[in-house]
């Protein structure tokens, strides 16, 4: 009996340690070109350079105060800290060295040259869609058009058993079985590519799309039921960009391509990581590619998207400040009072942020964000309202709208007490709806490190 | 040995508005430009932010956003016996420093002149003779009209986004407006700020005696605003901090909310703050200047910096200064009445009255820089100048710009200045009292001039610009003039108490208490080299590569805020110097 349970044990360890073998021993493979291009053929002229923005590779593999692509900026993963590749021509410690195969290889199989697993914080679930065309005109950029420079970028500090990087093919037999390259499937060119934009280069669902259990997106393409339907991004939550709880239902295209195309719309701004994907990537798409994106987004959500004449029009243009509405009515008349027993949230909003919130909480359009209905205001995730309050904002410059929008901190102005009274007034007012916000919680965030909104 | 810096094809000294309009304008024709400026770089934030901005000692009283008069000053004297002596404190008068310049620290108000202000010699000539000109009065035409200027005033309002309701559209008079004004392409880019309560009750008491009144206009925004450029600004609140401090809530026109960002991502066009020019370098033959010498407060050293084409747009008094240092024109002399830079300096004359209401609650604290109800009816369009004795004209308003505790304190006469009785009338008084005062044209004198001071120097060894100016009889007699009006205006109020403050007969010119920033002439613009150092587009007459812009330009000053005519003369110069200058370099006229 003893000796029965014993060889199936033995049996049992064999297999496993077979496996594991076979995980790490068996040869990887990479999946070939989704397309032929013919022999010749070449991108356009900047095609490649687009192509990066649109990807968006630069704000990931470039530190702050580092040459551009050199890698080594710190990514927070949920198993722990990550640097991003050098991905300069430099032959030691950037790709200088690598084939198109590997290039390719690495983008949409999540490969590095060596045949080692990518962490996931490198969306090459997303660039997986990516076509041929672009990978070929990213890979002539990055060999040719980037300056090599010499950069020996850290390994991660990731506890066992993710510093095992075998252990991600597992994950991707998981997460990596979609086809390689872009077929749209939204009936319409201009839809069509939008859909590659969202999907393929922009990898709009690495963030807004939510996490399976084992940590891969939860939906990948248009056809997804999950797709872009919300999650998260370090401290931040990416919104949903479509069903009933997305802002975007109450955003015409025009609003939509405009906070794309310059972080700032007659509503928001963008904050956070949103904030650099318009700095390092969306503001240097053209305006036809931002609409597109803009309605496939809209169209995607079954509402209407009839393209806009133009993304972010220059002026003259006179934008009416919005009055209050009737779900913000009661707070705009206790703050319009301003009695001397108002509470102190309240006061507090008057003292420092009605200047340009205004007390009807809607804002100024394309330059004071709206409070009311402001999904980061009332999100579950109180970091990023509180280390906005802490820190301010900044909203950066753009072609369309050079001037960058700053929002001071209130650090040295407000303590903790006071900013969780101030958080907890905007989170009821104007029929926002969500918890309080304790001070405990406000000096556990001031004391730690929170994330970068300026 | 100067350090020599790569050559540049435009250089730009001073970044203010007209530095900032005239970087973009030369930039778009894709011109290597430098533009150099005296003072810190300022942005909204941090330089301007909120709440540190908002301290009326610091900026109001301390002028933490001036010029350090340490850094440089002018002296002052009324007449030609008198020994000028050096300003200390700024009083009169507040000079700009820093990027922006005094577009940071102004209050707003924008207006054109009339069309009569810029051919006042004309005016005059045609329907009184000249006979009824002073005999020291040294008016003249401008060498451009209203109408040639009508879309570079346009041009400039869309650019700065001004707040406002046209009187005048294309000849057609609209309810609400200006009907005085002069003919309007368009109307405003924005439409007017909603008037607080002294400007309803002036508008009502205005309107009963059968005065047109209208909000002032003026670059606070009364909503959001995009420009040409997709620079932009956010509806004012009214936090009445306007003039002496920078908006740190992007609502007042400034270079940094309507240009500076748009001009900075141009690859073309690069400046430096603390960088202050010393003088225009002139090439062999005098004709023509070779660029300007610099000094480079971070490296202590000056730097000679070589350009093609000079651009003075630094403000009216070191514009004139460096005309000077320059030889750029033929010094003034007021005894020969010969030579023409410095000549024609002017100034403004103001004077106000306070109605006191028991029952009225005003609330100054909610202010604006531009906020205020004005009349034109007394304007030099509408005033009969062989009549009354005077020429010169006025806009009366009742403002309300500031409820700042230090220096708005308004109190009835005979209040102690201290002590019990000033805080009990403090108690009794604050809140309730509105004014009404007036903002009046100063002509050109032949004694009223700007020269090099002969004693005193600024740290670089350079003399100061000494000013010579009083007021003059004919513009006390406008200001009785007016008294007289605004008086009668407040009496039909039935305030329960008055006081005035007015300059008497005989009054002197005071340095000390704050009048206006409107400092105009020196550098004026003339249709021959005889008349001014400038022709009609702002061109040195003898170095035909060197531009100098601003209020310098006046022939004389006009009734308004001079901020609209110096925009509308930038552009009309930018213009010349794109089409006319670039293609073919030399005199313009």
């Amino acid at each position: 009996m003893m000796k029965t349970l014993f060889r199936i044990l033995a049996a049992l360890v064999l297999l496993a340690a077979l496996a594991v073998a076979g995980i790490i021993l068996i040869p990887v493979q990479r999946t070939p070109p989704s397309e032929a291009l013919a022999a010749g053929w070449t991108p356009a002229p900047g095609a490649g350079e687009y192509a990066m923005r649109a990807g968006d590779c630069l704000a990931c593999h470039t530190a702050d105060g580092g040459a551009d692509f050199a890698g080594g900026r710190a990514i927070e993963s949920p198993m722990g800290r990550i640097w991003t590749a050098n991905i300069t021509p430099d032959p030691e410690t950037g790709i200088g060295n690598w084939s198109l195969d590997q290039f390719r290889a690495a983008l949409i199989d999540g490969l590095r040259a060596d045949g080692a697993h990518l962490y996931p914080a490198m969306p090459y679930e997303n660039f997986r869609m990516l076509t041929e065309r672009d990978i070929r005109a990213l890979y002539g950029y990055f060999m040719e058009e980037v300056a090599p420079v010499r950069n020996p970028v850290p390994e991660p500090e990731l506890p066992f058993p993710f510093n095992q990087r075998w252990g991600i093919r597992v994950l991707n037999w998981l997460t990596l079985n979609h086809d390689s390259g872009f077929t749209g499937t939204m009936g319409d060119p201009a839809l069509d590519r939008g859909q590659y934009l969202a999907e393929g280069p922009g990898h709009c669902a690495a963030c807004h799309s939510p996490r399976t259990v084992y940590m891969g997106q939860d939906g990948i393409t248009a056809d997804d039921p999950a797709f872009l339907t919300g999650g998260h991004i370090e401290s931040w939550e990416a919104p949903p960009l479509r069903g009933p709880q997305s802002v975007l239902r109450e955003w015409p295209v025009s609003e939509l391509a405009a906070l794309l195309a310059t972080g700032r719309n007659f509503r928001t701004t963008a904050n956070g990581e949103m904030r650099l994907v318009v700095e390092h990537s969306l503001q240097y798409l053209s305006q036809d590619d931002i609409i597109a994106l803009s309605r496939f987004l809209k169209a995607l959500d079954g509402q209407p998207h009839d393209p806009p004449e133009a993304v972010a029009p220059m002026g003259p243009a006179a934008l009416m400040p919005p009055e209050a509405d009737a779900a913000g009515a009661a707070t705009e008349a206790l703050l319009s009072a301003v009695s001397p027993d108002m509470p102190l949230g309240a006061r507090l909003y008057v003292d420092n942020c009605a200047a340009c919130h205004f007390s009807t909480g809607r804002g100024s359009p394309e330059i004071f964000p709206a409070l009311q209905g402001n999904s980061l205001v009332v999100s579950d995730e109180i970091t990023p309202l509180i280390s906005i309050i802490l820190d301010g904002a900044e909203v950066p410059g753009t072609a369309a709208r050079p001037m960058p929008l700053v929002m001071q901190g209130y650090a040295g102005r407000l303590d903790d007490a006071e900013i969780a009274e101030l958080a907890s007034f905007l989170r009821r007012a104007w029929g926002n709806d969500a918890a309080p916000v304790s001070a405990d919680e406000v000096a556990r965030i001031r004391r730690e490190d929170r994330p970068q909104t300026r | 040995m100067a350090r020599q810096d790569p050559k540049k094809d435009v250089v730009i000294v001073g970044l203010g508005w007209t530095g900032a309009i005239l970087g973009m304008e030369l930039a778009e024709e894709g011109l290597e430009i430098l533009a150099l400026e005296r003072g810190p770089g300022r942005e909204t934030v941090p330089e301007l932010r909120y709440p540190e901005m908002i301290d009326e000692l610091s900026y109001g009283e301390r002028h933490k956003l001036m010029l350090s008069p340490r850094q440089s000053t002018v002296t002052i004297r009324r007449n030609l016996q008198e020994t000028a002596r050096p300003m200390r404190k700024w009083g009169s008068f507040l000079l700009g420093n820093g990027v922006g310049g005094s577009g940071v620290h102004w209050n707003g108000q924008t207006w054109r002149p009339q069309p009569v202000e810029m051919q006042l010699r004309s005016h005059i000539r045609e329907n009184w003779g000249e006979e009824i000109i002073p005999e020291d009065m040294t008016i003249g035409d401008y060498p451009v009209t209203y109408d040639e200027l009508e879309p570079c005033f346009d041009r400039f309002e869309r650019v700065a986004g001004i707040s406002g309701i046209a009187g005048n559209i294309n000849g057609e008079i609209r309810e609400g407006g200006n009907p005085f004004e002069g003919r309007r392409s368009r109307d405003y880019p924005m439409p007017p700020l909603p008037l607080t309560w002294n400007g309803v009750k002036f508008s009502e008491a205005a309107r009963a005696m059968g005065y047109h009144p209208f909000p002032r206009p003026g670059g606070n925004a009364s909503t959001s605003y995009v420009n040409e450029y997709g620079m932009q600004m956010g509806a004012c609140n009214f936090c009445g901090f306007c003039e002496r401090y920078g908006c740190y809530q992007y609502s007042k026109s400034s270079p940094q909310t309507t240009i500076l960002a748009a001009l900075f991502r141009k690859p073309n066009f690069s400046h430096r703050s603390g960088a202050e020019v010393l003088r225009v370098e002139m090439a062999p033959d005098r004709r023509s200047a070779t660029g300007v010498t610099w000094f480079d407060e971070e490296a202590g050293e000056e730097v000679f910096q070589p350009a093609d084409i000079v651009i003075l747009a630094a403000y009216q008094i070191e514009n004139t200064r460096l005309m000077l240092l320059s030889g750029i024109g033929e010094p003034y002399d007021p005894v020969s009445g010969t030579g023409t830079t410095g000549k024609n300096y002017a100034y403004q004359i103001t004077g106000s009255t306070s109605l006191f209401f028991r029952d009225e609650h005003f609330n100054p604290f909610v202010g604006s820089g531009v906020n205020g109800a004005c009349i034109d009816d007394f304007g030099m369009n509408a005033i009969d100048f062989g009549a009354e004795g005077f020429i010169g004209g006025a806009y009366i308003s009742s403002a309300q710009t500031n409820g700042q505790p230090i220096r708005s304190m308004p109190l009835p006469d005979d209040t102690p200045q201290w002590g019990a009785g000033w805080k009990s009338a403090i108690a009794e008084w604050y809140g309730h009292e509105m004014s009404i005062s007036h903002h009046g044209s100063v002509m050109s004198y032949r004694g009223h001039y700007c020269d090099l001071d002969p004693t005193y120097r600024d740290r670089h060894g350079r003399p100061l610009m000494r000013i010579t100016f009083n007021w003059h009889p004919n513009e006390l007699r406008l200001n009785d003039f007016l008294r007289g009006k605004i008086e009668t205006l407040a009496a039909a109020m039935q305030p329960d108490l008055v006081s005035h403050s007015y300059k008497e007969e005989g009054a002197q010119y005071d340095v000390r208490p704050y009048q206006t920033t409107h400092n105009t002439g020196g550098t004026i613009m003339a249709a021959t080299p005889e008349g001014g150092p400038l022709n009609r587009y702002l061109q040195a007459w003898d170095k035909h590569n060197v531009f100098a812009m601003g209020a310098g330009a006046f022939v004389q000053n006009t009734q308004y805020n001079p901020t609209g005519l110096v925009g509308g003369l930038a552009y009309w110069a930018a213009d010349a110097i794109r089409r006319q200058y670039l293609p073919n370099p030399g005199p313009l006229v």
